[in-house]
This record gives structure tokens, C-alpha cells and sequence, in this order.
């Protein structure tokens, strides 16, 4: 079968047309969880149904896509995916972040801040931040509705208790302006900083159905207490191929007898430092 | 002297049966009251309507508040409900697995309240918390303990510290002692007692252990068929029953 089969970016225009309302509505209540039609997509569920169905929605002809998966772009995840565009909308990609106008992301947000003009898509499996603490999702979307949100704390009390800090470091809890408690997908908490940015953040999660936003510049403030407030921690080295000290690394066992190193984990960022120092 | 809570014309149905019907009284601040009656006569029913657990069909709930004075609750929105219900108010039940999270340490039950009005000091919470389990006779080295590694009664102590921690001023109680055995019932009820003069608290017990309400009440309503038969001071009720039902709940008990 030929790219030409299919309406541009897979889904059909009706489908589009939903999925941008959900998001609309998504950016006009920033955090809240909007409910859309989710469509089987020729992907398994946790492949990141949502996340692509969100950037279907979002591309045009003249976008350049870049997609990435726990910040690398030449992950399974990620190379399947940007095929699958390339393929069904026949849209330019490019595996620089500055050069990308829509990124699709699993996990990460990519080093380099964003600009107005980009657009971030996540992958989401799990979008209630509350799930694993009420398990009724009646009594969930009621917490939302209330503010009710006491809960949440005690799930970091309990961090505290046990481990003597808060020891969630991926899906951090935050409060999107004030108002919301946001799951923001299972990134490192080294990321939550960056979640207050110039570009437009859409969080698409295929499985549960929901769609949710946080538009340019607003407040995203990541839950801690007064005595122990919020740390996004990283691996306490330079990587190993840059020599990057900002950047969030991964951790990569090189053989058998207990070698390792770490590297960036933004395969971009840190191609782009080497380019620099060569 | 200004109620701490009026109930007038309670009324709920299931369908066609009567849960509670028609029923009134006035509770004021420092004043323990007792409900009786078998299984069945509506108790639980009347406890979870004034708790705001179940939406009664009819009737007015009016408790004096702190900030506005006297309030229809049942004609509060959820948010302020719910508020009064974690802050005021506290719900002791019957098996302490409905009022613990059981897959939370014991003082992350008692410090929820706190968390859930505002609380955000852990050092503060985690005293406040220690504080509560050494007032209901759990030893500090537990507080990082879940409440499934406690006893019965442990539990239930537990329960009751989780809800008097933001110090509330009416407490709802439907069977404190049940499900433990007589010598737990009695420490128990000893520390329920001591703290309910203690800290000047109003409680509604919802029991069919007379002995119970003989212990804690001051004041003791009858109920049978989802209808208040007899109401009167504890011992007065007890000792001088009249309705007829009633003579026989109080001959029914095994005298020891």
C-alpha cells in the first residue's frame, strides 16, 4: 500500500476535528483532563496511541516533526513512530530540536528550551496523577473537581517516611496554575523545571482516553513541603561523551565486570555539543 | 446557649421501606448521645444521613458552624461539606479498614487530615502525628507501621486519632467497640470517654451494646423500625424503660 491511501496524517478530518476540539478545551482549562474519542491506531496501547493521535491533529504540510523517545530519536519507539509520519503525512522530519516545529516525546523534555513556535507532544500512559492512591475514578475527577488534593501530599509523606526524602523521581506530581494536580507523564523530575516554557505542551493518553495541556508560560509548580522542597535531581556526573553537567543522563553498563558510563540522554543535545568542540 | 446541632423531620426511604422517619433532636456542644436499637431499626441509616454520607428525602440538618454560626448542611455545597467533614466534623466507623487507608503508614493516616486543610511542614505533621498515636496508646516506634501490622484495637485507636487530630467538635460513631473482644472494649471505651471530656467534644454513638452508651452517653434516643421509640437521660432510659420495646432490649442483656 502506498502513502496515498491514506488522508493526511492517518486519521480522517471528522477525527482531527475532535481531537483539536478536546485539545482547545485542553488549553483553555490548563492541567484538566479533557475526555476525547480515542481511535485504534495501528500501534499497540502503551506504544503511544494518544501522543501520536495528538500530533496527527496538530500537523500541517509544512511542519518538520522530530520524534524522540527517553530523549534519543533513534529508538524503536521513536524511528517507527516518524516513519509512520513520514509514510501517512509525508511531513519533513529532522532530529534537531531547533529545527523541529512539533516534537512527539516519550519521557523527556528535550535540553534546549523551547520556542513559541513548537509545539511539544507527550506520550502519556497513566494521565490521573491520583490513580495508584483512589483507585475509583469516580472519586477521582470529584478530588479534581474540589481541589481536593490532600491525598497527594500524603502519597510524599510517605516518601518522606520511608526513604527520608521524597524518592518519586519520574511522573513528580505538579500544580498547573494553581489549580490543577497534572501527571506530567513519566519524565525524570529533572525535567518538571521545564515544564514552564515558551512552547505549547499537549499530553495525549490513547488507552485512558484523555487529553490535556499546558500552553505557553504557565505556572507549573512541582508539590514538595516547606521543609523538604523540591529537588530535580540528576546523576552526579559530566557526560561521558560531551562532558555535559547540565544535561540529565543516562546510565549505561559498558561490560560485564561492572563498567559503566553515563552519557546525555538527549542523543541531540549532546551530538550538537561534540559538533561544537570538533 | 446555641445548639451544636438540630436535626428536625429526618426522613429517608428506600424505595418503598423506611430507613429513618420523622426524626428530630437538639445535641449541644459537650453532650454525648446515645442510639439504640436492633439491627435494622434504622440507625446507621439516620448516622449516615446527619454524616452526609447518604442524601436524606427530608428533613433539615442544622449545625452551628465557626464561622457562620447555625447551617442547614444538607443545603451546603459538596466543597463546604466536605470541608466541615474534615475539619469539625470526624467519623469513626465501625470496622477501622473503612476509615484507614490501609496501605498507609500510621502517621500518614493521622497526618491526611492535616495535609488535606492545608498542612505543608512535614517535621510539623510528623509531630502532630506522633503526638496523636502517644494520646491513644500507640508507641511512637510504630508510626512508620502500616495499619494492617496493627490489632483490632489497635486499628480502631488508630481510626479515632486519624479523626481528632484537626480537633473537630462533633464526632459521629456507629459501633466504636464492635468486632473486639471485652477487655480491648473496655480500654477502649475508657480512652474514648477520657477524651471526649478532655476535649469537650459532642458525639453521636450509634450502638446495640447498651453497655456502651451506659459508659459514654449522656442522653439516649430508642429507635425501632426506623422511628425514635423513647428518648431520655442514659440512666433513666436504662433503669425506668416505657415503651415496651425498649423493656424488652434492656431485659434482653445476659446480666454477668
Amino acid at each position: 500500500m502506498s502513502g496515498t491511501d491514506y488522508n493526511f496524517a492517518y486519521l480522517d478530518e471528522q477525527t482531527k476535528r475532535m481531537i483539536r476540539r478536546a485539545i482547545l478545551k485542553g488549553v483553555a482549562v490548563p492541567g484538566y483532563q479533557v475526555p476525547f474519542a480515542s481511535r485504534e491506531m495501528p500501534m499497540p496501547y502503551g506504544w503511544g496511541t494518544g501522543g501520536v493521535q495528538v500530533t496527527a491533529a496538530c500537523l500541517v504540510p509544512e511542519d518538520r516533526l522530530k520524534v524522540i523517545d527517553q530523549g534519543a530519536d533513534d529508538t524503536t519507539n521513536a524511528v517507527s513512530i516518524r516513519k509512520f509520519f513520514q509514510k501517512t503525512a509525508g511531513v519533513a522530519v529532522t532530529e534537531r530540536t531547533a529545527e523541529a516545529t512539533v516534537i512527539q516525546t516519550r519521557h523527556r523534555i528535550p535540553e534546549l528550551p523551547l520556542t513559541e513556535d513548537q509545539i511539544l507532544v507527550y506520550q502519556v500512559p497513566i494521565p490521573e496523577p491520583l490513580r495508584f492512591l483512589e483507585p475509583s475514578e469516580v472519586e477521582t475527577r470529584k478530588m479534581h473537581a474540589l481541589e481536593d488534593y490532600g491525598l497527594m501530599h500524603v502519597k510524599l509523606y510517605e516518601d518522606i517516611a520511608r526513604h527520608g526524602e521524597i524518592a518519586t523521581a519520574y511522573a513528580y506530581p505538579v500544580k498547573v496554575e494553581g489549580r490543577y494536580v497534572m501527571d506530567p507523564s513519566p519524565i525524570p523530575k529533572f525535567d518538571n523545571p521545564k515544564l514552564e516554557s515558551a512552547a505549547l505542551q499537549l499530553f495525549g493518553a490513547g488507552r485512558e482516553q484523555r487529553i490535556y495541556a499546558v500552553p505557553p508560560y504557565t505556572r507549573v509548580v512541582s508539590l514538595d513541603f516547606e521543609d523538604h522542597p523540591f529537588d530535580p535531581s540528576k546523576a552526579a556526573h559530566p557526560c561521558a561523551l560531551c562532558g555535559a553537567e547540565d544535561s540529565y543522563l543516562d546510565e549505561v553498563i559498558v561490560d560485564d565486570a561492572g563498567g559503566r558510563m553515563f552519557v546525555c540522554s538527549d542523543t541531540d543535545y549532546c551530538a550538537g555539543r561534540r559538533e561544537a568542540a570538533a | 446557649m446555641t445548639p451544636l446541632l438540630e436535626v428536625r423531620g429526618l426522613t429517608k426511604a428506600y424505595g418503598g421501606r423506611i430507613g429513618c422517619a420523622e426524626v428530630s433532636f437538639t445535641l449541644w456542644p459537650g453532650e454525648v448521645l446515645g442510639i439504640v436499637g436492633e439491627s435494622g431499626s434504622g440507625k446507621s441509616t439516620l448516622l449516615n444521613c446527619l454524616a452526609g454520607h447518604l442524601a436524606p428525602d427530608a428533613g433539615q440538618v442544622i449545625f452551628d458552624t465557626r464561622g457562620e454560626g447555625p447551617r442547614d448542611v444538607l443545603a451546603m455545597t459538596e466543597p463546604e461539606r466536605r470541608m466541615l467533614g474534615r475539619t469539625d466534623w470526624a467519623f469513626v466507623h465501625q470496622n477501622p479498614r473503612d476509615g484507614l487507608r490501609m496501605r498507609i503508614s500510621a502517621g500518614g493516616n493521622v497526618g491526611e487530615r492535616l495535609m488535606a486543610v492545608g498542612a505543608r511542614h512535614y517535621g510539623e505533621i510528623r509531630a502532630q502525628a506522633a503526638d496523636w498515636l502517644a494520646r491513644v496508646e500507640i508507641a511512637e516506634g510504630r508510626i512508620d507501621d502500616r495499619p494492617s501490622a496493627f490489632s483490632g484495637g489497635m486499628q480502631q485507636r488508630l481510626q479515632i486519632a486519624r479523626n481528632l487530630v484537626t480537633g473537630p467538635r462533633l464526632v459521629f460513631m456507629d459501633e466504636p467497640t464492635g468486632g473486639l473482644d471485652v477487655s480491648v472494649q473496655a480500654r477502649l471505651l475508657d480512652l474514648i470517654r477520657g477524651l471526649v471530656r478532655r476535649m469537650g467534644l459532642s458525639a453521636i454513638v450509634v450502638t446495640h451494646d447498651l453497655a456502651v452508651v451506659r459508659l459514654l452517653a449522656d442522653r439516649l434516643m430508642v429507635m425501632k423500625d426506623g422511628r425514635v421509640i423513647e428518648t431520655g437521660l442514659t440512666d433513666q432510659v436504662l433503669d425506668d424503660p416505657q415503651a415496651p420495646y425498649t423493656q424488652l432490649l434492656v431485659s434482653s442483656v445476659l446480666q454477668a
